[in-house]
């Protein structure tokens, strides 16, 4: 005749590791693949303005940045919209010199490819945007692309 | 007897890393860089010739002033007919003298086809706002894409974005090509 034992003895809890591994990497690829790395500090404010015949940015190490906005701190540096380029403030005299940087920074072949973003808060005036442009084209940095967010176009409703 | 705990199954844990990744996957927005690419005229060489006048019919002039007001083609306008303007002048229906000519060319895998000889022309002030120039900027864009979108619909069936053969691009491209140019600056306004 079988006999019931009654299962008095419990036994310590082992929470199976053995798939722990398999979530921290994945969750590990994901975060890596996502995650921007953003290089410099903004010391300009850029309120992007919105737009809807965007384009993405593709080569992200082709790509070279210009900060045009009012500086974060208003107090210290005023209002009027300022350049920023790499981790400093910069006038448009320094345009050349850090295309010229970007430029040795990339291989020759991939040089025609390059692209110049530009940045600007929507409140800025075209004046000091139209002396960057200019700038960039008597380095011949053609390309360009005006850095908006996707959205519906600011006075069409 | 030392107390012992029942023992936890972690054999669903694998689903809830599951359900947190997708749940992750689906709700990040990826920042990506977005915005309106162009291409700068080339500068101009001193010692270079006059490049020779473009006929006043094929021009579409579009000014934006420092107040941010539009003056299309010497008439006030409005961002919001703006594009249609942009398309009426580039496709000319009805073949308007004061509209651009057309230039019939053969293009490969689309054949004969009235190319227009328009260029839009935009020139700011110094003055003007960002937000707008990137509205006018918006606005030309789309009416050269919706041409080539029609273009693209009629030939392959599809819109221009969603060709995938390069060949197909380039034949939309050259049937349509994206006439903005922007007029050398000129100070009028002031800061």
């Amino acid at each position: 005749m079988g006999r019931f034992k009654k299962d008095t003895v419990k036994k310590t809890p082992k929470i199976n590791t053995a798939s722990l591994p398999d979530i921290i990497f994945m969750l590990l690829f994901f975060f890596m693949v996502t995650t921007v790395m953003r290089e410099t500090t903004l010391y300009v404010r850029t309120q992007l303005p919105s737009a809807t015949e965007i384009q993405q940015l593709e080569r992200r190490s082709l790509v070279s940045f210009i900060y045009i906005g009012p500086p974060m701190q208003s107090q210290v540096f005023g209002t009027e919209p300022r350049i920023q380029l790499y981790d400093s403030f910069a006038s448009v005299d320094d345009i050349a010199a850090f295309v010229e940087s970007e430029r040795q920074a990339t291989a020759e072949a991939e040089r025609p490819l390059m692209t110049t973003s530009l940045k600007v808060d929507s409140e800025t005036r075209m004046g000091i945007v139209t002396d960057v442009k200019q700038e960039l084209r008597m380095v011949n940095a053609l390309r360009v692309n005006y850095s908006t967010l996707r959205g519906e176009v600011a006075g069409i409703r | 007897m030392a107390r012992m705990s029942p023992e936890i199954n972690a054999g669903s844990m694998a689903d809830i890393a599951f359900l947190l990744l997708i749940f992750f996957l689906v709700t990040t927005t990826m920042d990506v860089d977005t915005g309106i690419n162009r291409m700068l005229p080339p500068p101009i060489d001193p010692n270079a010739p006059e490049p020779p006048p473009v006929r006043e019919r094929n021009v579409f002039v579009v000014l934006v002033d420092a107040q941010d007001r539009l003056l299309v083609e010497g008439e006030p306008g409005r961002i919001d007919r703006l594009r249609e303007q942009a398309k009426h002048f580039l496709l000319n229906p009805d073949n308007d003298p004061s509209l651009p000519v057309k230039e019939t060319l053969d293009i490969d895998y689309i054949g004969e086809f009235d190319v227009s000889r328009g260029v839009i022309s935009l020139q700011n002030d110094r003055g003007t706002s960002y937000e707008m120039y990137i509205a006018v900027q918006n606005e030309l864009a789309a009416a050269v894409r919706e041409l080539r979108d029609e273009v693209s619909r009629e030939f392959f069936g599809r819109r221009f974005s969603e060709l995938t053969d390069e060949d197909l691009v380039n034949a939309v491209r050259r049937a349509v090509p994206m006439a903005i140019s922007e007029a050398e600056p000129k100070d009028i306004g002031g800061r």
